[in-house]
């Protein structure tokens, strides 16, 4: 049997495609049957399907304009987002945040890390929850109008900051 | 170590040893990394990813474990080659495509590949055989802890290792077991098993993962989730799941054997019958009859032949290998003539 799109070499690759309930059989030779695997391939992708979640997860009451049209480090637009399905850059996630937040709450059912950071930026990152957590403490303490206490977590902040530089 | 040393050698993942290996055949940890405001692989220009390029490069070859390891740009080598590192599962098919500026690092016993300049700027993985994700993970994170000391990783406090799909943004992480489950598909309980999981956050793929079929009964399951939930969460999920079909097909294959021992004992040894004496035989005919004879050595039917032969035929009788093999390209009829005879030989061994 002869390939069914050159008409030349001998058909070696046996394809069943179905459009509109209509099946339709190809037999191809392996050149011809690889160019149509690629089409096959491009007409959906997974970036097709995340694409489209874009539009539906920007929440309601926000304009398109709100999200900011291009990220300053790549220069990737909302729209290259929207169509291609992937960030530009690390920075991207800030830029459109307002966008992302929703999005991977739909993927992955939450938006905050708690797994593993690099060990560089733990460091950092717990002093930082430290020194948030002693300022709520003080708040508190200033309300309940402990003032002793709160003199003692002021200088336990002001150390911590000293130490962060 | 060179690539054309590779054909000569099995790999780690293929020796069928391992816990729970004859039905977990591997196991494997994939970990995506970028580095901070470069831009990501299909963002960045020509010169940016030649950057991403040499300093992930120079990053992984001063680690040293990975000092021996085999760096590959993939432009420098021919198609062939390509096709031969994604069926030993080194690269994924996306990565041959448009092979400029794209790189591998294989480690020794192919244990570790990191791909550069994939969807993300560097994918670590790690591969086992048998079920055994947890040393699996401990090897990815070995890695990633030197790598994260020389390189400044994107990396968010809140959203965790930043990747160029929102997929895959948290974590990076991916675990994923191959499983040989030939009895759940004969008592036709495959979908209902893929259903049940993909409700629960994991996914199921064939034999080369993204849009592949499932050929020769094997299936990889996979987590989906990457970001609110730490590492080794998820991987314990995955694992209690994994452990649940792995029992199902333990109690489909005992159920088979006990009530159509004759059907299963046919179906076994014609497969082994047709592998031993097939002078023309094709990939697809190969894989499901190796499936076969694979479940007969599993359940003790057939004696002569080891696990791991069969598991080295699995990779040995693909395109790519047979053509390296005989060190020419082959047609796919010459293919078809030349894994028949490769079988033969196998089979004949003791």
């Amino acid at each position: 049997m002869l390939c069914d799109i050159c008409g030349k070499n001998e058909a070696t690759v046996h394809f069943t495609e179905m459009i509109n309930d209509q099946i339709t059989e190809l037999h191809l030779c392996e050149e011809c049957a690889r160019e149509k695997g690629a089409q096959v391939e491009q007409q959906f992708s997974l970036s097709d399907l995340l694409a489209g979640l874009v539009d539906f997860t920007i929440p309601e009451g926000t304009t398109i304009s709100d999200v900011k049209m291009k990220c300053p480090n790549c220069k990737l637009t909302y729209e290259d987002f929207k169509r291609i399905g992937r960030l530009g850059c690390s920075e991207c996630y800030s830029t459109f945040r307002v966008a992302l937040e929703p999005l991977l709450k739909n993927i992955h059912g939450s938006t905050r890390h708690i797994g593993k950071s690099p060990q560089k930026v733990a460091k950092v990152f717990k002093a930082k929850s430290q020194i948030e957590e002693l300022k709520d403490k003080l708040r508190k303490a200033i309300q309940m109008e402990e003032y002793e206490e709160a003199a003692k977590l002021r200088d336990m902040i002001r150390e911590l900051e000293k130490q962060q530089g | 170590m060179e690539l054309n040393e590779l054909i000569r050698k099995s790999c780690e993942w293929l020796r069928g040893t391992g816990p729970n290996s004859d039905i977990v055949t591997s196991s494997r940890i994939r970990l995506a990394r970028n580095l901070n405001k470069i831009p990501f692989v299909h963002w960045a220009n020509k010169r940016q990813e030649e950057e991403v390029l040499n300093t992930a490069k120079n990053a992984i070859q001063q680690i040293p474990f990975l000092k021996d390891s085999l760096f590959l740009r993939l432009n420098t080598i021919n198609p062939l080659d390509r096709q031969f590192l994604i069926e030993r599962h080194l690269i994924s098919y996306e990565h041959a495509q448009n092979p400029d500026h794209k790189a591998v690092i294989i480690g020794e016993k192919e244990i570790i590949s990191i791909m550069i300049n994939e969807e993300d700027h560097l994918r670590i993985q790690v591969m086992h055989s048998g079920f055994n994700m947890q040393d699996a993970w401990k090897f990815a994170d070995r890695i990633d802890k030197e790598l994260e000391i020389k390189l400044e990783y994107a990396f968010s406090p809140e959203w965790g290792y930043l990747t160029a799909c929102p997929t895959n943004t948290g974590t990076g992480l991916r675990g994923s077991c191959m499983l040989h489950l030939p009895c759940l598909v004969m008592t036709k309980q495959m979908g209902k098993i893929i259903h049940a999981i993909s409700k629960l956050g994991l996914t199921v793929r064939g034999l080369y993962g993204e849009g592949t079929e499932a050929s020769g009964n094997f299936f990889q399951i996979s987590n989906q989730v990457t970001l609110g939930q730490k590492e080794d969460i998820i991987l314990d999920n995955l694992e209690r799941i994994i452990k649940q079909v792995l029992e199902h097909e333990q109690g489909a294959r005992k159920s088979l054997f006990e009530q159509n021992k004759a059907i299963l004992q046919d179906q076994i040894w014609r497969s082994y019958g047709t592998l031993k004496n097939a002078h023309i035989i094709t990939t697809d005919e190969t894989v499901e009859l190796l499936s076969s004879v694979r479940l007969g050595i599993d359940i003790g039917i057939i004696k002569d032949i080891t696990r791991q032969t069969i598991n080295e035929l699995f990779l040995l009788i693909q395109p790519a290998h047979l053509q390296k093999l005989e060190g020419k390209i082959l047609n796919s009829n010459e293919r078809d003539l030349r894994r028949a005879a490769l079988i033969r030989e196998r089979f004949k061994k003791k």
